[in-house]
């Protein structure tokens, strides 16, 4: 991909908008990453990832569909999602004040970050203020895009991730692969070895069994609970008409960071705020059964600001843009902003599948994230700049979208960005190649010609009829696969013989 | 009736049994084929890949070649959906209006071989004769954008002698993709090993599909790995006779 493309590319897109092009400060964590091809290679060379990622997603990828054939007005409820976040976009700004003002009504304050080292300074002062040197921390995309524990870490302030998962990934020194599953790398014996050698207080003989590992964690965790000052969350959604913020999980967790630390802070993504209670419903039913294949998850927490006597004594609410008026800007791009986090796109994909979500650079990976991340980071980076190719264009993943993304149609679009960022590039030697075929391409006499040539092109190939060997980058085919040899006559010059030449 | 016969250039260049086989199936059936000399490519291997600007001209030379047409068939349910789903885009995109009016017309016209026969002339049992043991594999596009349906299926299982096989995760990608085969090859192969083991496990004799760069995709690993297996697109199954 280009090494050449600027930032401006991508500022020229949202004048006026934040410069969503300054990716070095928009997602810290993974600077310096291969391009996709490359890193899921690497990925493809893992046996354990294959076996653990091919389970795990057949298995959710089933129970979805068993939790989605239930409802009859499935596909009327996805409809409504989609109308209701459409609208919800088209008039940001008035829902947006809207929930400033009921949440700061409510004994709440609101601060506005436009980037995510904007969304950390505001986090860490506010930890600071406190006095405390360790938050507990509700499982959260927001603040694994911003990069949130690293700078925290960097202010000398301990955050625990508190979702069993995403302790699993802190504990393991690792990134998570999976938007709502971080761990779904690693099968139970590789989480039993990280705990036995990472978790300072872990029961000795711990074994593998699911109960046990549990156990451990809820043991390790609960100290952190009760003792917490702080507790930082995202949110699933925000109610504009009530200042109410909404979390929904499984495992209780949550509930326990949002209801016992005196301080919560919540860093919410601007793009999460419904206008009201009754839209809640479409999403609640949407959300679990394409996320967990659950009719309802265990625990929904709502809370509006504050309340004497019950829960924190002081909630803050970060409102992070961090590129999405950007993307909000694109009129393709833009549905990406519907998204709801279910992951039902990452549990489809055949890609994902094989390569796992390491290799999308970006704790937003799959489907969804291949049309996220570069609308967030631009095309800049060899990384980000692979992410719309990471995908056969199959279709599997718009289909379960909850609220009808057309992903394939976004990564088309954000693929020709791509390509207009290379166009700056003068010896660009794809692009060379395409515009060539385009000549070509565009004219039955041309193409006719090209046919005669290959054609001729027979005799040194031979007459198996199959090519095992191309020069690069064809090679890349024939690796794996024998490649077609031309016939002697192609269809044109068939039917000009047969029928009389042309029309 | 006059049906106009798109055969795409990957069929033109490299599968024409698959236009010919198109052609004498529409003529057994009573109806006129034709062959515009002028049509080349309907761009979407350009438009997939990002190349905007180069996918007009293409577009234009869809429309100036099929224009005036009341039916245009095609052996790709992929280049089908793209002419359906994405040359309208394309036209409005490049701001000419004159040609997105052309396209609007066109792009409801075009049919995949199943969608022609079943939905458009009203038939499924075209009297073809195939004795062999045969697993379809519905391509993603036929599937989730032209949304042809158990039209193909049912095509199928009206052929006399042909015994249809179910392949296991059929509607699973074969990993093709157009460059994604190239950019990402790896990844490309590994769902392809996938899916080649998938039909090898059925025991069929013929591997077939309503597109055929699935087919080459999938035939290019049956034949490396030397598997018992041949690839057939589904117009050459309907065509064949005793």
């Amino acid at each position: 991909m280009s090494e050449q493309a600027t930032s401006e590319h991508r500022r020229s897109r949202a004048p006026g908008g934040p410069a969503a092009g300054d990716s070095a400060t928009s997602m810290p964590t993974y600077i310096g990453m291969p391009a996709f091809p490359a890193a899921a290679a690497t990925a493809l060379g893992n046996a354990q990832l294959r076996r653990n990622l091919a389970h795990a997603t057949s298995t959710i990828r089933l129970k979805r569909a068993g939790a989605v054939a239930e409802l009859a007005d499935w596909q009327q409820l996805r409809a409504a999602g989609k109308a209701i976040k459409d609208h919800t976009l088209a008039h940001l700004d008035t829902y947006l004040t809207r929930l400033e003002a009921r949440v700061t009504d409510a004994g709440g304050h609101v601060h506005w970050a436009q980037d995510a080292a904007e969304a950390n300074e505001i986090v860490a002062s506010l930890v600071r203020a406190t006095g405390a040197d360790s938050v507990v921390k509700v499982k959260s995309m927001t603040t694994q895009e911003t990069g949130l524990n690293e700078a925290l870490a960097a202010e000398r302030i301990t955050a625990l991730e508190t979702d069993l998962a995403e302790l699993i990934v802190q504990l393991g020194h690792d990134q998570p692969s999976h938007i709502l599953v971080p761990a779904i790398h690693r099968n139970r014996t590789e989480i039993r070895d990280i705990f036995l050698a990472e978790m300072a207080d872990v029961p000795s003989g711990l074994t593998d069994a699911p109960v046990e590992l549990a156990a451990a964690a809820r043991t390790h965790l609960r100290r952190a609970f009760l003792s917490a000052k702080v507790g930082i969350s995202g949110a699933n959604f925000a109610i504009a008409d009530t200042g109410t913020l909404v979390v929904v999980e499984s495992e209780g967790n949550g509930r326990m960071c949002l209801t016992l630390p005196d301080t919560l802070i919540s860093v919410v993504g601007i793009e999460k705020v419904l206008p009201a209670w009754r839209d809640l419903e479409v999403f609640l039913a949407l959300l679990p059964r394409s996320s967990t294949a659950e009719r309802m998850n265990p625990y929904t927490s709502t809370w509006t600001g504050v309340r004497p006597g019950d829960g924190p004594r002081e909630f803050h609410l970060v409102l992070l843009d961090n590129g999405r008026t950007s993307a909000l800007a694109d009129t393709v791009g833009r549905q990406a902003l519907r998204c709801i986090r279910c992951s039902a796109c990452l549990n489809v994909c055949p890609v994902y599948e094989r390569v796992g979500g390491h290799a999308y650079g970006s704790p937003y990976p799959g489907p969804i994230g291949a049309i996220i991340t570069p609308q967030l980071r631009g095309v800049t980076s060899p990384i980000d700049a692979s992410l719309p190719y990471a995908s056969t264009l199959c279709g599997a993943c718009y289909e379960v979208c909850p609220v009808a993304i057309n992903i394939p149609e976004a990564l088309v679009h954000l693929r020709g960005e791509v390509v207009e960022a290379q166009r700056s590039s003068p010896l660009h030697a794809e692009r060379i190649v395409m515009g060539l075929a385009a000549w070509v391409l565009r004219s039955g006499r041309r193409l006719g010609l090209a046919q005669r040539a290959a054609s001729a092109s027979r005799v040194l190939i031979g007459r198996s009829g199959r090519i095992r060997r191309l020069p690069p980058p064809l090679n890349a085919w024939t690796k794996t696969r024998d490649a077609p040899a031309p016939p002697a006559e192609s269809f044109r010059v068939w039917w000009a013989r047969t029928h009389g030449g042309a029309q | 009736m006059r049906i106009a016969l798109f055969i795409t250039c990957l069929t033109d260049t490299l599968f024409p049994d698959t236009g010919k086989a198109i052609t004498s199936l529409l003529e057994r059936l009573g109806h006129e084929v034709a062959f515009p000399a002028g049509q080349a490519c309907c761009g979407q291997m350009h438009f997939n890949s990002g190349y905007r600007r180069e996918t007009v001209p293409m577009v234009r030379g869809f429309a100036r070649a099929f224009s005036g047409f009341e039916a245009i068939v095609t052996p790709s349910a992929s280049c089908a959906a793209m002419v359906r789903e994405y040359h309208p885009a394309v036209a409005a995109q490049a701001g000419d209006a004159g040609l997105a009016r052309e396209v609007g017309e066109i792009a409801p016209r075009v049919h995949e071989v199943s969608g022609l026969l079943v939905d458009v002339l009203g038939l499924v049992d075209v009297g073809a004769y195939f004795p062999y043991r045969v697993a379809y594999h519905p391509s993603c596009h036929s599937l989730r954008m032209l949304r042809v349906g158990d039209a193909p299926v049912r095509l199928l299982r009206a052929v006399r002698g042909l015994e249809l096989v179910d392949l296991p995760g059929a509607a699973e990608c074969c990993g093709f993709g157009g460059t994604f085969a190239i950019k990402n090859a790896a990844t490309s192969a590994a769902m392809c090993a996938d899916k080649v083991a998938a039909v090898r496990g059925t025991g069929a004799q013929v591997l077939c599909s309503a597109d055929n760069s699935c087919l080459m995709h999938v035939g290019g690993t049956l034949t490396r790995q030397r598997a018992d297996v041949s690839t057939r697109h589904l117009a050459e199954i309907l065509a064949s006779t005793p």
